[in-house]
């Protein structure tokens, strides 16, 4: 089985699909690995350091493409690769086919069978082949240090003799893996992050990696499956523009990373939107070459709009080739070894991993078959992003400074307190029932039980009620008012007068105790509740 | 109206008190709470006054009850009406001691009444004991009343600054109390002697001494202890109107008294524990007054300063801001501001809690009053052990008018008077900045190392007035 690695021919890519590294694990898998002559230079590998590792390095396209089982590339082919590669070869790629109707008719005509790496669902088994997550990690990453090249100030808060900076506020839309990498990125250069993503799961990973995340207040999921967002109401677009019509006035720059599988990005900032920028902030579209998120992108260059640069770079993975073809590299080697190595090599149209990704097959193009992916596994890129997230919140809390609690709560005390005062208050009792009348007693009962029926319902109480508490004990504490009523009798002497002076205080109590609580509860409120 | 139908009324009355305070421990059923207390009263009082009007009472004493309890429901309405709920710590204590006046009155009007009625007795042996048990009865009674009468009094004038809230220690003033206390159970026994009412001379020279001591002892409480004072005070109310049903043998004011009786006591505790101290330490401890420990190890260090702008900068930016406020909220009467400055700041996407700590204020729960008033959702307002572990995940913590609340001292000085209370731990946040009027000390009157903490700043001047300019600089422009 020959693997053969071609010079990328598309304008701008430096990448290359395979890296000395891959080689020597491709040959270890029972591979021969050709590489086109001078295929790694773009991206700073010579092509005797592949053939230090055992790769035939071929100089003729032609040659290459004829003699190879297995062609891996980075960017999808062109038509005339396709015509020079042999009939049963197996193509491993991007492939977006929907950008490019004509591809897939001319991989059946030709009868050469075609992986497009896109299409590998995101399950936890491939995700050590997911090129799209390894590659926007890199694309996210890039794009904040592209923003900051392009920006004139800090990024990070700065106190100086000459002067202090604030942080730059930076806007992240899009909480995918390259958001999330972003977001990172932004961090580490002291950045303060905010960001923004239709689906409510992204809210855990944005706010792990310690950016704030903004959300719209219109109820509605925007997770469509796979990791992506899917297209959003009317309303909650209008809503989110004037989210971001506000956001824009604060922030100096902001960084869109809005794709939607299969179709022209979204504009998410459009012209009004860019004018609400201060002159010199930057946005930076990653989705560019898919027709950008940002009205006025330009694929490929940086435009300006009243002094907003907006960067619409289509070559941000390929800015960083060597990583990005190491990264790559690698993402193939394992799905080249998931599909049995050299020895077992087998196109497994039963495996769920391998089965979406297959475009064409024995010369018939494939439908995708149905989709019953889980929710989508936890974004490679968010562990392998430069910046971790504040180191703070790793940190052992210190050591409790807390001193021991004494007296009040010390348990052999209670305990001692405790017994010796129950069996005193026993003694008391029965003593009390030698000699008390019985009538007494009945009331010494009575009093006693509706003491414990006090501490009993009074302890749970929330600690936020202890005023309104009081006031109401202190009304029902008015109580004693039936005890001055009795004492008011027809004849007009002292324990009349006595007892109506008792009577008017006591209802002093009763309805300012009871009004008083009222007005108090009728002013907590939870939040957002009705007044 | 049979005995006994009253009896069970009186039974559903308590039944409905007993909901009233289980209703009172969640703020969903608060309301509901409140509502049964009512209904129980308004039972209770129908029902005595039907039974009262069948034993055949005269045009006079209809006019003279209907005349007390309308003035009576007259001044409490417009009192509860006019109050601001800074000031409800003064209304609160000055209702308790109407509760402890009625209890002396009632005790009195009792003991100069028609003798009671010992029901059950026949010899004469019973009819003497039932005697001397309705005596004692009618002591404690009065001495409770008296003492909760006078308390409260001073409770008040305290609170509203009358009178001032540094303690007054008399010396050997635990040999006062107690010479006091002996006084009133000495003169007992003239009483008890006594036939008739001629041992009126008694009760009244009782009363003034028990009335004594409730001063004395209220006198000796520093500012800072109020909220404990307040909720002891609550619980002599109840005990004395339960003393009261002692003595008219009367169920329904034995039940209630009990119960409200036994909330006291239980918020009582609840506030010493948040002191880590004990009733009788309040009580008599005379504290924070460098009589038992000399002062704390001497503080050193720089005050640094914020201004508003600068802060505001700080919030806006957080991520997540904890308020402490204290009395001085209360004082500077800030809460609308600070209510207004936490909607801002959470519109800006903030994270904005409160931290209450269970003796911030003059009186238990006073803060979370102040804040619902002011329109602070609940449900962001946290209790001390809810939010303590937070404040190292916290940027910012602004403490408004707080002080010995967040005082570090008492976690790592043994020297300090308020060593091993439980504390805020504010200065495990990024940044804590104070909002104080100057550097004065606290209630407790300790200096506070937090001032001069690294990551502390001080915002100097009048709370509401910096909160407001706070609010102004973080509302986005235009």
């Amino acid at each position: 089985m020959r693997v053969g690695v071609p010079k990328e021919s598309a304008e701008n890519e430096r990448r290359v699909a395979a890296t000395p590294e891959s080689v020597k694990k491709l040959a270890a898998l029972g591979f021969e690995v050709a590489i086109e002559s001078a295929a790694g230079i773009a991206a700073g590998i010579t092509d005797e350091a592949y053939a230090k590792e055992g790769a035939v390095i071929v100089a003729s396209r032609e040659e290459l493409f004829a003699s190879s089982d297995v062609l891996v590339k980075v960017r999808p082919p062109s038509l005339e690769e396709i015509q020079l590669a042999r009939e049963g070869a197996l193509l491993v790629s991007l492939l977006q086919p929907e950008r490019d109707p004509s591809l897939v008719p001319a991989l059946c005509a030709k009868k050469v069978d075609a992986l497009a790496l896109e299409r590998i669902p995101r399950v936890t088994r491939a995700q050590k082949m997911d090129v799209l997550s390894s590659m926007a990690n890199l694309a996210g990453y890039r794009a904040v240090l592209e923003a900051a090249a392009v920006y004139q100030g800090f990024f990070g808060k700065q106190v100086t003799a000459a002067g202090s900076a604030p942080p730059a506020k930076v806007l992240i839309i899009g909480a995918g893996v390259a958001g999330l990498a972003a977001i990172g990125a932004a961090r580490a250069l002291g950045a303060e992050v905010r960001a923004f993503d239709t689906r409510a799961a992204a809210r855990e990973q944005v706010e792990s990696m310690g950016a704030t995340f903004l959300e719209v207040k219109i109820d509605e999921s925007g997770d469509g499956g796979g990791g992506y967002a899917k297209v959003m109401s009317p309303e909650f677009i209008a809503a989110e523009m004037e989210l971001f019509r506000q956001q824009a006035r604060e922030v100096s720059v902001i960084v869109t990373t809005a794709l939607v599988p299969g179709t022209k990005a979204p504009i998410l900032v459009p012209r009004d939107v860019v004018e609400c920028l201060a002159r010199g902030s930057v946005v930076v579209d990653l989705a560019a070459e898919q027709g950008g998120n940002c009205e006025l992108t330009i694929p490929g260059q940086i435009a300006d709009h009243n002094g907003v640069k907006i960067i619409g770079y289509t070559d941000l993975t390929s800015r960083m080739a060597s990583v990005a073809s190491r990264f790559f590299a690698n993402n193939v080697v394992h799905l080249l070894t998931d599909m049995g190595g050299g020895e077992k090599w087998k196109i497994d149209l039963d495996d769920e991993v391998i089965r979406p990704a297959i475009v064409v097959h024995k010369g018939e193009a494939l439908p995708p078959p149905p989709r019953k992916e889980p929710s989508p596994a936890k974004p490679a890129g968010s562990a392998v992003v430069a910046a971790k997230p504040a180191p703070k919140s790793h940190r052992p809390p210190p050591p409790d400074a807390k001193p021991k609690q004494h007296d009040v709560t010390s348990p052999t005390r209670k305990a001692w307190v405790s017994n010796v005062g129950g069996m005193l208050v026993v003694a008391l009792l029965f003593f009390l029932g030698r000699f008390a009348p019985r009538d007494f007693l009945q009331h010494f009962t009575v009093f006693v039980l509706a003491c414990f029926v006090g501490w009993q319902v009074i302890w749970s109480v929330s600690p936020s009620l202890h005023t309104p508490l009081m006031s109401v004990t202190n009304a029902i504490s008015g109580i004693i008012v039936v005890g001055g009523m009795l004492q008011i009798s027809g004849d007009f002497g002292i324990a009349t007068i006595l007892g109506a002076a008792a009577v008017l205080v006591a209802t002093v109590n009763i309805a300012g105790g009871f009004l008083v609580t009222q007005r108090m509860l009728k002013m907590f409120q939870r939040d957002g509740g009705e007044r | 109206m049979t005995p006994g139908m009253s009896i069970v009324a009186y039974l559903i009355a308590g039944v409905f008190f007993i909901r009233s305070l289980g209703g009172l421990s969640k703020q969903e059923t608060a309301k509901n709470g409140n509502l049964f207390g009512v209904v129980g009263m308004v039972l209770a009082i129908v029902v005595t006054a039907v039974t009262w009007l069948q034993h055949g009472a005269s045009v006079t004493a209809v006019a003279v009850l209907g005349g007390a309890i309308g003035v009576g429901a007259i001044v409490g309405a417009s009192m509860a009406r006019k109050v601001e709920m800074t000031g409800m710590p003064e209304l609160v204590a000055i209702l308790h001691s109407f509760v402890g006046l009625a209890a002396v009155l009632v005790g009195l009007s009792s003991y100069m009444g028609p003798q009671a009625h010992a029901a059950g007795a026949h010899t004469a042996a019973e009819l003497h004991t039932a005697r001397v048990v309705h005596q004692i009865e009618l002591w404690i009674g009065i001495a409770v009343g008296a003492l909760t009468f006078t308390g409260s009094v001073i409770a008040w004038a305290k609170l509203k600054g009358t009178l001032s809230g540094k303690p007054l220690l008399l010396p050997g003033r635990h040999v006062l109390n107690l010479l006091i206390v002996a006084g009133i159970v000495g003169l007992a026994v003239p009483f008890m002697a006594a036939e008739g009412s001629s041992g009126l001379v008694w009760v009244l020279a009782m009363t003034a001494l028990a009335g004594v001591l409730g001063v004395h002892l209220v006198m000796a409480i520093g500012g800072a202890d109020m909220p404990v004072v307040v909720s002891l005070l609550n619980s002599y109310s109840g005990w004395a109107a339960a003393s009261a049903g002692f003595v008219l043998n009367n169920d329904l004011l034995i039940v209630t008294g009990a119960l409200v009786g036994a909330s006291g006591t239980i918020l009582s505790i609840i506030m010493c524990r948040a002191m880590n101290r004990s009733i009788l330490n309040v009580v008599f401890g005379g504290f924070g007054t460098g009589e038992s420990k000399t002062s704390a190890a001497p503080v050193d260090g720089e005050v640094r300063e914020i201004k508003a702008d600068e802060l505001a900068e700080r919030l806006a930016n957080a991520k997540s801001v904890i308020v402490v406020p204290g009395y001085g909220m209360a004082v500077a009467r800030a809460q609308n501001s600070v209510n207004e400055l936490c909607r801002t700041l959470r519109d800006r996407g903030v994270k904005v809690r409160f931290a209450i700590h269970p003796v911030a204020g003059r009186l238990p729960g006073h803060m979370n009053v102040l804040l619902a008033e002011a329109g602070v959702p609940y449900d962001i307002v946290l209790e001390m052990e809810e939010i303590n572990h937070d404040f190292e995940r916290t940027d910012v913590v602004l403490v408004i008018g707080a002080n010995d609340i967040v005082n570090p001292a008492a976690l790592d000085d043994p020297g300090s008077p308020i060593y091993g209370m439980p504390v805020l731990e504010v200065w495990k946040s990024a940044m804590v900045v104070v909002s104080k009027r100057g550097m004065a000390a606290g209630y407790a009157g300790i200096e506070n190392p937090l001032f001069f903490h690294e990551n502390c700043r001080m915002l100097f001047g009048d709370a509401k007035k910096s909160v407001d300019a706070l609010v102004t600089a973080v509302r986005p422009k235009g």
